[in-house]
């Protein structure tokens, strides 16, 4: 009964978008304010539809109702409650219905929090959004019903893939989607503005809330992949530069460049064209990542639910999506060209170049990610395209973009004083050397892009915190004068110096942890000693242990230090019954100076076991999270400011009609 | 100028389209990457054997003389697939009219002579690929791998990974039988 309840909620939620789809948006044409005001009733409606099929589906997962076809599929009576909870997002169509769940809570969002938003402006923007809701919601209704009802029902349940119980896998895909999902409201706002023929500085400010809180969980939910993929998959690192990987990290480049170019739109009112067409390109690499992911158009390691059919009916939304969009926006771009003049030194002029590198490395990424499919299809021929292609093209570029970074915050709007900023900066500078030739002395066997990277990061970290001491007055004043300056300054200034400084930490984990990691793998027996990085391993023995739902093999892996005992490693082999799939536990000793990590593989020959030990040192991996928790940190901090939060823009009477188009 | 501008977007996204539907209709398998070095003749190299034993070393000529097919493994003893896939060439090495040559990837000679001491030593010849380059040559990606060599000394058949993988061995046996015949 349950099911059926979220069947038919679903099915409803489709009729409401429609109507939400089509009346609001003619009303704003019409100027009819009532037909307008529906999109607010509808929103919420939509997502009250929407939350009751998720609810639906979820609670079958949590009762182990089994005559439910998902739930056969993706869940088993003995696995552990919150796995269960998760498993409803697990596979094809709950991850599509949590998507579309997201979609419409954001609608609704808007609906709620959007009271001072101009009415037509609105209207238009959940319509739009509802035509995503409509796609999206039909696809599921016509090719992946969730709900699907099985007879006769079996006892008990597939398991879900063992790889996704854990908790950093159950919380990446919301995390994610929210992300990836949340630019929609900002596209929805953006083809509404080119729908009004109006972009401008009001515009830019309504948009940059919603922009930064889509940034933030896509941020944290890359980083809780990357994070999942190096403790739980024991692959010994944490980025590979697979397509699906990079399908993620498009959006969030081109994303961190609308966060940055919808600044300039909202202080100076000019790049609105661009800002307008980052606002519909993040969105369309969320799409097209969705549809990579779904269709199993590029190899990945990566594995899901792949069905071409499916395929078909995604290329076709996003198709019509972007190339909608697109169409409109090369048809109403041209009408809004203006705003402030700037010279060739200032913020604005900053924020173009900080613009240039992330949506070239974008295209570095696009490129490098679809150059298998492209060769193939002109030559026939197969390759992959992997992490040395994107190490020689996309770390050059990203330090250009950390030199700029560090120099950006400091330049003035209009125009700016280039030689006063460095003579500023030359501190800053004289660290960066000066680091540049302690990991030289220290490092001479690495890579020379990785003592640059370092420079860049140092670079980065020391010009953020001189920008914020001098926006403070650090130095020259009382320290109760600074705190005051603290607590008065906009917390949007705050909030950049923090993700600023988060983003050179992470820059010096991704070095330390690529370009000097050590690595080793070994057949092992009782009583052998390995050495790795100036530590000493001893393979204690092989123990079986038996968890809830699955046997496993542990190492007893005792390290020493300079003959000192510092701890004991524990990887294990595990294997799940039921799913009839092993997966690797690693056992890692994480310290500020670096990761030690140890994976097991179990080998059966004439009936005895052997074991394989891989060994890796990760240096300075903790850097990682550590910046990443600082860039999300920063971005929750901006997006508490009350400028966005309650800041009411005033739009300049003077309407800004399009001009008239000619023929 | 900015108006023709302004449809760039739209015209790069409906290429990108185009090569996407391409992708998805037909029969392909992404994940199906073939050896650039299928058909072509094998990379010159010269490798000594595993130091303290008394094999011969390895090098291209001993490859292209053989009149016969050769089966070319890359090892090491450090790697457990190979442990699960070694006795499936001494079966290999049992077929008449084939030569079992190894190259023993990145090992040092001491585990190396322990392992094949233990395991039994399948290969005629064995080279000792210390810094791996010859391996790269040959493009391994990992071990184990196993190449077959025809008569006229061309690379007609690859396998990544365990030969125990379920179907492996059968299609290396298909690729030896197809070699001798040509």
């Amino acid at each position: 009964m349950i099911p059926e309840i979220g069947h038919f909620a679903l099915t409803l939620a489709l009729f409401v978008a429609v109507f939400q789809s089509i009346v609001p948006i003619v009303g704003a044409s019409l100027r009819n304010a009532r037909w307008m005001q529906i999109a607010d009733a509808t929103a919420k409606i939509q997502f009250l539809l929407i939350g009751v099929a998720f609810g639906a589906l979820m609670w079958s997962f949590v009762v182990g109702d089994y005559s439910v076809l998902n739930v056969v599929e993706n869940s088993h009576s003995l696995k552990p409650m919150i796995y269960k909870i998760a498993a409803t997002w697990g596979s094809h169509e709950g991850s599509l219905l949590l998507w579309v769940l997201i979609l419409a809570a954001f609608g609704a969002a808007v609906a709620i929090r959007g009271a001072n938003l101009p009415a037509s402006l609105k209207a238009r923007t959940l319509s739009v959004q509802a035509w995503i809701t409509v796609a999206f919601v039909s696809f599921m209704v016509l090719t992946s019903n969730p709900f699907e009802r099985l007879t006769p029902a079996p006892l008990d349940g597939q398991d879900l893939n063992p790889l996704l119980q854990d908790i950093g896998l159950a919380l990446h895909p919301p995390l994610l989607y929210l992300g990836y999902v949340g630019f929609s409201i900002v596209f929805s706002f953006a083809v509404a503005a080119l729908l009004e023929g109006r972009v401008d500085a009001a515009w830019a400010r309504w948009v940059r809330p919603w922009t930064l809180a889509a940034w933030i969980f896509l941020t944290a939910g890359i980083a809780l992949g990357a994070w999942w993929a190096y403790y739980e998959l024991g692959w010994g690192g944490w980025w590979f530069w697979d397509p699906v990987e990079n399908v993620s990290f498009m959006p969030w480049l081109l994303g961190t460049a609308l966060l940055h170019s919808a600044i300039v739109t909202e202080k100076r009112g000019t790049f609105q064209s661009w800002t307008v067409l980052l606002a519909i390109l993040t969105f369309s690499l969320s799409l097209m990542g969705t549809f990579i992911v779904r269709s199993g158009l590029l190899t990945s390691v990566h594995a899901f639910a792949v069905d071409p059919e499916r395929g078909i009916y995604i290329l076709a939304m996003f198709g019509v999506t972007v190339i909608g969009s697109l169409s409109l926006f090369a048809w109403r771009a041209p009408q809004m060209e203006g705003g402030g003049l700037f010279a060739p030194i200032s913020r604005e002029a900053g924020l173009l170049l900080n613009n240039l590198f992330l949506s070239v490395g974008a295209a570095v990424v696009l490129i490098g990610t679809l150059y298998p499919l492209f060769l193939e299809a002109i030559t026939d021929e197969k390759i992959s395209v992997g992490p040395p292609f994107f190490n020689s093209s996309f770390v050059p570029l990203s330090l250009g973009l950390l030199v700029v970074m560090g120099i950006g915050p400091h330049l003035s709007w209009k125009r700016a004083d280039l030689r006063g900023v460095m003579s500023r900066l030359r501190a800053a500078s004289f660290l960066a050397v000066l680091a540049g030739l302690g990991v030289w002395y220290m490092q001479t066997g690495g890579p020379v892009m990785a003592i640059l990277a370092i420079m860049g990061a140092v670079w980065l970290g020391f010009t953020t915190l001189l920008e914020w001491s001098r926006r403070i007055r650090l130095f020259d004043g009382s320290l109760a004068d600074s705190w005051r300056r603290i607590r008065s300054q906009p917390r949007a200034g705050h909030g950049m110096t923090l993700a600023h400084f988060g983003l050179a930490v992470c820059v010096i984990g991704f070095v330390g942890s690529s370009a000097w990691k050590e690595e080793f793998v070994t057949f092992a027996e009782t009583g052998d000693t390995f050495e790795i990085a100036g530590f000493d391993l001893e393979l204690r023995g092989v123990t079986n242990v038996t968890g809830p739902n699955y046997t496993a093999q542990r190492a007893i892996l005792q390290v020493r230090k300079n003959e000192k005992p510092v701890t004991v490693l524990t990887p294990e082999r595990r294997f799940y019954d039921v799913a009839g799939t092993q997966t690797t536990e690693a056992a890692i000793n994480s310290t500020i100076a670096g990761d030690l990590y140890a994976t097991l593989s179990v080998v059966e020959r004439d009936g005895a076991n052997e074991w394989t030990l891989r060994l890796i040192y990760e240096p300075l991996v903790g850097f990682i999270w550590a910046g990443v928790f600082l860039l999300v940190s920063g971005g929750l901090l901006s997006l508490s400011d009350r400028r966005l939060r309650v800041g009411a823009p005033k739009r300049s009477a003077k309407p800004v009609t399009a001009r008239k188009v000619s023929a | 100028m900015i108006r023709a501008l302004a449809f760039l977007p739209v015209v790069v996204a409906l290429g990108l389209g185009a090569f996407m539907l391409w992708g998805l209709t037909g029969d392909r398998d992404p994940s199906e990457i073939p050896s650039a070095l299928m058909g072509q003749a094998v990379p010159a190299f010269e490798l000594v054997g595993i130091e303290g034993m008394d094999g011969p070393g390895l090098s291209s000529s001993d490859i292209t003389s053989a009149s016969q097919p050769v089966v070319v493994n890359i090892f090491a003893s450090w790697c457990a697939p190979c442990r699960q896939e070694h006795p499936l060439l001494e079966t290999v090495a049992a077929i008449p009219g084939v030569s079992v040559f190894g190259i023993n990837y990145r090992n040092e000679a001491f585990p190396a002579r322990r392992w094949l001491g233990e395991m039994g030593n399948p290969f005629e010849r064995i080279g000792a690929d210390l810094d791996g380059r010859v391996s790269i040559e040959w493009g391994v990606t990992g071990v184990p791998e196993t190449f077959v060599i025809n008569g006229d000394g061309l690379i007609v058949y690859r396998h990544t990974g365990s030969l125990a993988e379920p179907g492996a061995f059968d299609m290396l046996k298909d690729a030896i039988a197809a070699a001798g015949a040509t």
